[in-house]
């Protein structure tokens, strides 16, 4: 069916790999098919117009590759632009350079700013910071309540005062305490405010001049539609943020609201938070907002597999490697770095060369930290090492915990489920079934239950 | 006339029972209208209740250009901008009507009016108790707008209300729903932190069974549709009230907010897989969002907005109206 967008244009540009080249005609038509995609994916109706101005010229003439059909060159482009409209000049969080890191969370009622406030806080102390939170919501019933509880979970302290005082008060004793204890970090937690709300945003701009954020993060929810535009602009004006941080990403949600926030303000998207859980939180990517937006989340898009072809030589090589056992650890990494560079973890697992679209695996949540520390692990083998991981004991795990920043137990984890792994792969080779709990104990470190646990 | 409490909830037996609620007046209409997009303390411009002048000032090419503009950026969605602009364009030229400003601008608001009406229906609370379960994605506003249909129907209609705090999961939602089922004046049924949804929802049917009480409200954790195994949570706690109650839920509802974009779509359409859904609240009407996939919701799947919610206090729940909702769909 002619879902994907590349099928789309395909259809809509079939006669130009003759021509060999994009002439105006084509790239209209692309465009239209390309500003139904963006509409699609929520991008700002004004964002789009824009957008697809500056995305013209660069399809116009551009020429089309012998590998890939004119429609996927296209998406290629588009894909690109996306990329670099979202990612490119943004900034980390700034940290104070004496006193605690002030950090001001604001957004619309039900964004998820709390989680977000604890997620952070969490996040920001699993890099060894001291975390306090101030609970300035006053409003919503039992908002003071809920960051009490998730901000014990997440390690930090909660600075509260009921929802008797003044939320600005609040957060300028809430200042004085964390300097007093000599807190690295306070995040300053808001209620969900209309940014038409002259009042509220009046009260937002009076805590930021009280606090002096070294960062105010504008959080915003995935879902969002057309209306980001406007939310985004009032909350520049008044709250001045300095970057967004993306929530409910593990919807399905296409998140069109990213491109159009970073679009115009100029504010780029930091955090993503992809999960109810607090571990559920990662650096934004812009490449993979890009795949999002675009409705290209499944790996096997046709654009991979015109790369791919390219790749066919190697992926017969891994095949032949994965039957007769030779698999190691560094084609794990490629492998791994390939999955990563292709989209969010979760659901794409399954499709590590091998494995299959397999069910189980689509409700196993991959924590993207994990990862990044099963990558710092084995980039800290040697080369041998990843060839042969039997060798792996004793100094050479110190060594290799010592050189990632991971523990020994860690070290030792990964090599046991990779052995673990390549025996099912081996399995797979010979017709068998995997085991699915075996599976899922390999996407993440632990067995998942049939219902969610929290 | 616009829609009013009593047209949108079918009480049952106990609609004759109960006095008259008095019909609103023209002057709270107005002011609840025009709260509907602006409050005292927000600063906006004046606005009107009349469509954008500049929408139909000439009628030409542009004006259907900008038609479209003006859905899409109300996240009507382009299938059903598409349909909309289409249908009022050739009725247009083919001179059913007239080609001038106003005769355009009130054929737009009834078909825009009609296309949210798909699926119209009241809320049934006939039942003895009769139960309302409440789902939606996290942070919609399931919550808040039970705390108000609790205080509505206790206070308008005299009914006495049951609230089952069957959000398990999420830290501090029963404390949440406890501050409102005392600021309405209902009864709180609930459980330890991490219990069992749907040991909540039946237990709340039954103490109202036992105790005579009117209606029952089930609370929800939020979730994503994209969760399977939360969305098999919420069949399960609907089976469970099933087996308490063989007709309830009587009314279950999903909260959009309305600021959410075409992803609504989809919400409506697998929650209604998990649950029968029977109508929309649409919450936050009180920003700038318009919540146009409302329109496609009603057009695509035969789900209706029923209630509107337009801010954070008890009263800012509203029965749906369709003309109105068009009305403020196009309005600046």
């Amino acid at each position: 069916m002619f879902d994907q967008l590349s099928d789309r244009l395909q259809a809509t540009l079939s006669d130009v790999r003759s021509r060999g080249k994009l002439n105006e005609g084509d790239v209209d038509a692309a465009m239209r098919e390309i500003r139904l995609a963006l509409l699609e994916a929520d991008v700002n109706f004004k964002v789009v117009k824009t957008f697809t101005k500056t995305l013209k010229e660069r399809c116009l003439g551009a020429d089309v590759l012998e590998s890939l059909d004119p429609g996927q060159q296209v998406v290629k482009i588009v894909n690109e632009e996306l990329t670099g409209l979202m990612g490119g000049t943004g900034r980390d969080l700034a940290f104070a350079s004496n006193g605690p890191t002030v950090i001001l969370m604001a957004g619309l009622q039900g964004s998820g700013k709390t989680t977000a406030c604890a997620k952070l806080a969490r996040h920001l102390g699993e890099s060894g910071k001291t975390v306090a939170l101030a609970a300035c919501d006053v409003y919503r019933p039992a908002a003071v309540d809920q960051l009490v509880t998730v901000g014990k979970r997440a390690g930090a302290a909660v600075y509260e005062q009921g929802t008797d005082a003044d939320p600005v008060e609040i957060a300028a004793w809430a200042l004085d305490r964390a300097r007093e204890e000599e807190r690295d970090v306070l995040i300053v937690d808001t209620a969900g405010r209309l940014h038409i709300d002259a009042d509220l945003m009046d009260e937002l701009a009076k805590i930021r001049k009280r606090t002096k954020p070294h960062d105010v993060l504008l959080v915003v929810d995935a879902m969002t539609g057309q209306d980001a535009v406007g939310v985004a602009e009032s909350f520049a004006e008044v709250a001045e943020f300095d970057g967004v941080v993306m929530t409910k990403l593990d919807g399905d949600a296409r998140g069109g609201a990213a491109l159009s926030v970073k679009a115009v303000t100029g504010k780029p998207i930091l955090f993503a938070s992809t999960g109810e859980k607090l571990e559920a939180f990662d650096r934004f990517h812009p490449d993979r907002m890009a795949s999002r937006i675009l409705g290209m989340g499944d790996m096997l898009s046709l654009i991979e597999k015109a790369e791919q072809q390219v790749d066919e030589r190697q992926t017969e090589d891994l095949q032949k490697k994965l039957e007769s056992d030779r698999f190691t650890l560094e084609d794990f990494l490629q492998q791994m770095r390939q999955v990563r560079k292709m989209g969010p973890l979760s659901g794409l697992i399954g499709m590590l060369p091998g494995m299959g679209a397999m069910k189980q695996l689509k409700n196993a949540d991959v924590d993207e930290g994990e990862l990044d520390r099963v990558e710092a692990i084995i980039l800290s083998m040697t080369p041998l090492e990843r060839a042969n991981p039997a060798i792996i004991k004793g100094s050479r795990r110190k060594r290799i915990a010592h050189g990632s920043g991971t523990k020994i137990q860690q070290v030792n984890q990964l090599v046991k489920q990779f052995d673990q792994m390549r025996k099912m792969m081996r399995q797979m080779m010979s017709g068998n079934a995997p085991d699915p709990q075996q599976l899922a104990q390999m996407a993440g470190s632990a067995p998942r239950p049939k219902y969610r646990r929290r | 006339m616009p829609t009013s409490w009593q047209e949108i909830f079918d009480l049952g037996a106990r609609g004759s029972a109960l006095p008259a609620a008095e019909p609103e007046s023209e002057e709270r209409r107005r002011g609840v209208f025009g709260r509907l997009r602006e409050s005292l303390s927000k600063s906006r411009q004046a606005l009107t209740e009349e469509i954008s002048a500049s929408l139909f000032d000439r009628i030409d090419e542009e004006t259907w250009e900008r038609l479209e503009e003006a859905l899409i950026l109300a996240d009507a969605g382009a299938p059903t901008t598409a349909e909309v602009v289409e249908r009022l364009e050739q009725e247009v030229e083919s001179g059913a009507v007239s080609a001038d400003g106003d005769a355009v601008r009130e054929r737009l608001i009834e078909i825009l009016a009609e296309v949210a009406s798909g699926g119209r229906s009241p809320i049934d609370l006939s039942g003895e108790p009769a139960v309302l379960l409440m789902v939606g994605v996290n942070g919609t506003g399931k919550t808040t707008t039970i705390g108000k249909l609790a205080w509505h129907l206790s206070k308008e209609f005299g009914l006495t209300v049951v609230l089952a705090a069957a959000d398990t999961y999420r830290a501090a939602a029963a404390e949440q729903l406890a501050e409102w089922a005392q600021r309405a004046g209902a009864e709180l049924i609930r459980s330890a932190p991490g219990g069992d949804p749907g040991a909540v929802a039946f237990d709340a049917v039954a103490a109202a069974r036992a105790r005579g009480a009117d209606v029952v409200i089930v609370d929800t954790a939020g979730r994503l549709h994209t969760q399977g195994n939360l969305m098999d949570e919420l069949t399960k706690v609907r089976r469970v009230i099933a087996k308490q109650m063989p007709d309830a839920p009587h009314e279950t509802l999903i909260s959009i907010d309305a600021t959410t974009g075409q992803n609504g779509l989809r919400q409506a359409k697998i929650f209604s897989e998990a649950v029968e859904v029977d109508g929309v609240v649409l919450t936050k009407l009180d920003g700038t969002a318009k919540g146009g996939i409302v329109l496609a919701i009603a057009n695509e799947l035969g789900i209706p907005v029923k209630l509107i919610g337009t801010g954070e206090t008890l009263e800012d729940l509203r029965p749906f109206d369709p003309a109105d909702f068009a009305r403020a769909l196009l309005a600046e």
